[in-house]
C-alpha cells in the first residue's frame, strides 16, 4: 500500500483527513502514484499537474525519504521505502517565500 | 420584505453577506474556501440558489464551485449518481478543464515574440439570462468557454481568437477575460472585454467576433492611439433596458457608445482622475454611471487619499463626489474592476469592495455610505442578489 500526504487545500478538495492509502501496480513511479490518485480523486485532476500535458504544475513538489524528486522522470522507480509503505510520498504546495 | 445576498470574492476566500431590504443590519458567512483565490461568485438569474463561483490558485490551478442552495453548501459540478466515479463516488474532475479548442494559437508576448497561449485561471463566470445550465467564463489568457451541462463541462468559443488575437499582449495584469456582458433582448450578442486587448462584440452567439474599440484612444499605452485592438478596457456596463448603450471604464479614459460598440465617445468630463477600474449603471435609471477615480496608472489609490464615487446623472460627462460615510482622508486603497454591483430595490442599492478589505453599500443610489465589512481579504469581486 502506497501512503501519500497531500497538502491542505488538496485534502479538503479531496475530502479526507490525513494520509491517503492507495493500491498502485507496479512499477511503482510518481506518474503511477498519481494515476491511481486521481482515479480515486478525480477532483484533483488538474491540481497536481496539467490535465492534457500531465505535466507537473510549477509550485507543485514531490518529495519522499528526505529527497526532492520533483525533477525526477515521472517514469522513475520510486524509492522502496515508498513502496513497502514505510515512508509516505509527499505532495506539496512550493513554499511561496516572503 | 426583499432579502440581499451579496457575494464577496476575496483574495482569501469568498464571503456571502445578507441583509433585509433595509441593508441596515449585515450577517457575515465565510470564509468559504479559505485561503483561495475567489476571483467571482455569480447566481443565475433564472435560478437564485444556483451559484458559480471560480475558486483559483497558483498552486493548485482552476477549481469551478456550484451551490445550489444559496451558498449553504458547494460542490464541483457534477455530483448526482449518474456523475460520480470511483469507489468514494467522486465528481469526474471534468469541471476544472478549460481546454484550448484547435491548435492553441499564439499571441504577442512582452518580449515581442508569439506565446502559445496557456490557461491561467476564470475571472469571470456570467449565468445566462434563459437557462440556469448554461454560463459563461471568462479566461486568462484570454479566451471565452460556455457550459451547457451546469458546469459539468465547458467548451471553448475559439472564434474570439480569431479577431486578431496574435496581435493581443498581456499588461502586467495579464491578458485576462474579465467582462461578459449578455443582451437580454437578444440571446446571439454578447459584448466581452480583455485587459490590454480590448472590447469585442459578437452577433451569433459567439461563433464569430469582431474588435469594438473605435473611438478609443490611448496615447500612452499604445503605438497607434487608435489601434483596432490593444486597448486596456478595465471593464464595460449596460442597463437591461438598453443593451446597445455601454459604459467604459478604460485605462485612461470613461467612455460611452450609444450604437454596441461601433463607436465610442469619450464621457471623463469633470472626473478628478478618469483613471480607474470598476464601472455600473444604477438599476432604474439608464443614464445614471458610477466610477470609482483613481489617481493613475502609476498609483493604484484614489486622489488625495479620499475614496470618493463619482455619479454621472447624464450618462457622463457631468459628475458629481459621492463621499459621505467613506473615508476622505489617509484611503489608499484600490477597488478592481469586478468589485461593483448594484441591487435592484428602490431606491436602488450600490455596492463595492476594496482592497483593502472593506464592502461598502449605499442604500440610497450613493448619496450615503456604510461599511458592511470591514477587514476582508483584498476584494476582487461584488456581486449582489435582490431576492423576493
Amino acid at each position: 500500500m502506497i501512503r501519500v500526504v497531500l497538502p491542505f487545500h488538496l485534502r479538503n478538495l479531496a475530502r479526507v483527513d490525513g494520509e491517503v492509502q492507495l493500491e498502485v501496480p507496479a512499477p511503482v513511479t510518481p506518474a503511477a502514484v498519481l494515476d491511481a490518485l486521481e482515479a480515486r480523486f478525480p477532483v484533483l485532476r488538474g491540481t497536481i499537474r496539467d490535465h492534457g500535458t500531465l505535466k507537473r504544475r510549477p509550485f507543485i513538489r514531490f518529495f519522499a525519504c528526505k529527497e526532492d524528486l520533483s525533477l525526477d522522470p515521472p517514469d522513475s522507480p520510486l524509492p522502496e521505502a515508498v513502496v513497502n509503505g514505510t515512508e509516505p510520498f509527499l505532495v506539496v504546495g512550493a513554499m511561496a517565500g516572503g | 420584505m426583499s432579502t440581499i445576498r451579496v457575494l464577496v470574492g476575496t483574495k482569501k476566500g469568498a464571503f456571502i453577506l445578507t441583509a433585509d431590504g433595509t441593508r441596515k443590519n449585515w450577517e457575515v458567512n465565510g470564509p468559504l474556501f479559505g485561503g483561495w483565490e475567489m476571483y467571482h461568485l455569480k447566481a443565475s438569474p433564472l435560478d437564485p440558489n444556483r451559484i458559480y463561483a471560480s475558486q483559483t490558485s497558483a498552486w493548485f490551478g482552476q477549481i469551478i464551485q456550484r451551490s445550489d442552495d444559496g451558498g449553504k453548501t458547494w460542490n464541483p459540478p457534477g455530483t448526482k449518481p449518474e456523475d460520480l466515479m470511483g469507489p468514494d463516488g467522486m465528481p469526474k474532475g471534468k469541471s476544472n478543464e478549460f481546454a484550448y479548442e484547435g491548435e492553441v494559437g499564439t499571441h504577442k508576448f512582452y518580449d515581442g515574440s508569439q506565446h502559445p497561449w496557456e490557461f491561467k485561471r476564470i475571472w469571470h463566470i456570467e449565468p445566462s439570462h434563459t437557462d440556469p445550465d448554461t454560463a459563461y467564463a471568462g479566461a486568462e489568457d484570454a479566451a471565452i468557454f460556455k457550459t451547457t451541462d451546469g458546469g459539468k463541462t465547458w467548451k471553448e468559443l475559439p472564434g474570439l481568437r480569431q479577431a486578431k488575437g496574435h496581435l493581443w499582449q498581456p499588461g502586467a495584469g495579464g491578458m485576462g477575460l474579465h467582462t461578459i456582458l449578455l443582451d437580454p433582448t437578444n440571446p446571439n450578442r454578447i459584448y466581452i472585454a480583455i485587459s490590454a486587448a480590448g472590447a469585442f462584440r459578437t452577433d451569433d452567439g459567439g461563433k464569430t467576433w469582431k474588435p469594438i474599440n473605435r473611438g478609443l484612444k490611448s496615447q500612452y499605452e499604445l503605438p497607434d492611439p487608435d489601434a483596432e485592438v490593444g486597448h486596456c478596457v478595465h471593464r464595460i456596463a449596460h442597463h437591461p433596458s438598453r443593451p446597445d448603450v455601454l459604459f467604459m471604464q478604460k485605462h485612461w479614459n470613461v467612455l460611452r457608445t450609444d450604437n454596441a460598440g461601433d463607436q465610442w465617445t469619450q464621457v471623463s468630463g469633470n472626473l478628478p482622475s478618469d483613471f480607474g477600474f470598476p464601472i455600473d449603471v444604477h438599476a432604474h435609471e439608464p443614464e445614471t454611471i458610477y466610477v470609482v477615480p483613481i489617481t493613475s496608472d502609476s498609483l493604484h489609490y484614489p486622489p488625495d487619499g479620499k475614496l470618493r464615487v463619482y455619479r454621472s446623472k447624464t450618462g457622463g460627462n457631468e459628475w458629481e463626489p459621492l463621499t459621505k460615510g467613506l473615508p476622505q482622508k489617509d484611503c489608499y486603497v484600490n477597488v478592481l474592476r469586478d468589485a461593483m454591483a448594484t441591487d435592484s430595490l428602490d431606491p436602488c442599492g450600490v455596492y463595492f469592495g476594496t482592497t483593502g478589505g472593506q464592502v461598502y453599500c449605499s442604500p440610497d443610489g450613493g448619496d450615503n455610505w456604510t461599511s458592511i465589512a470591514d477587514h476582508l481579504p483584498g476584494v476582487l469581486s461584488v456581486e449582489v442578489q435582490t431576492l423576493k
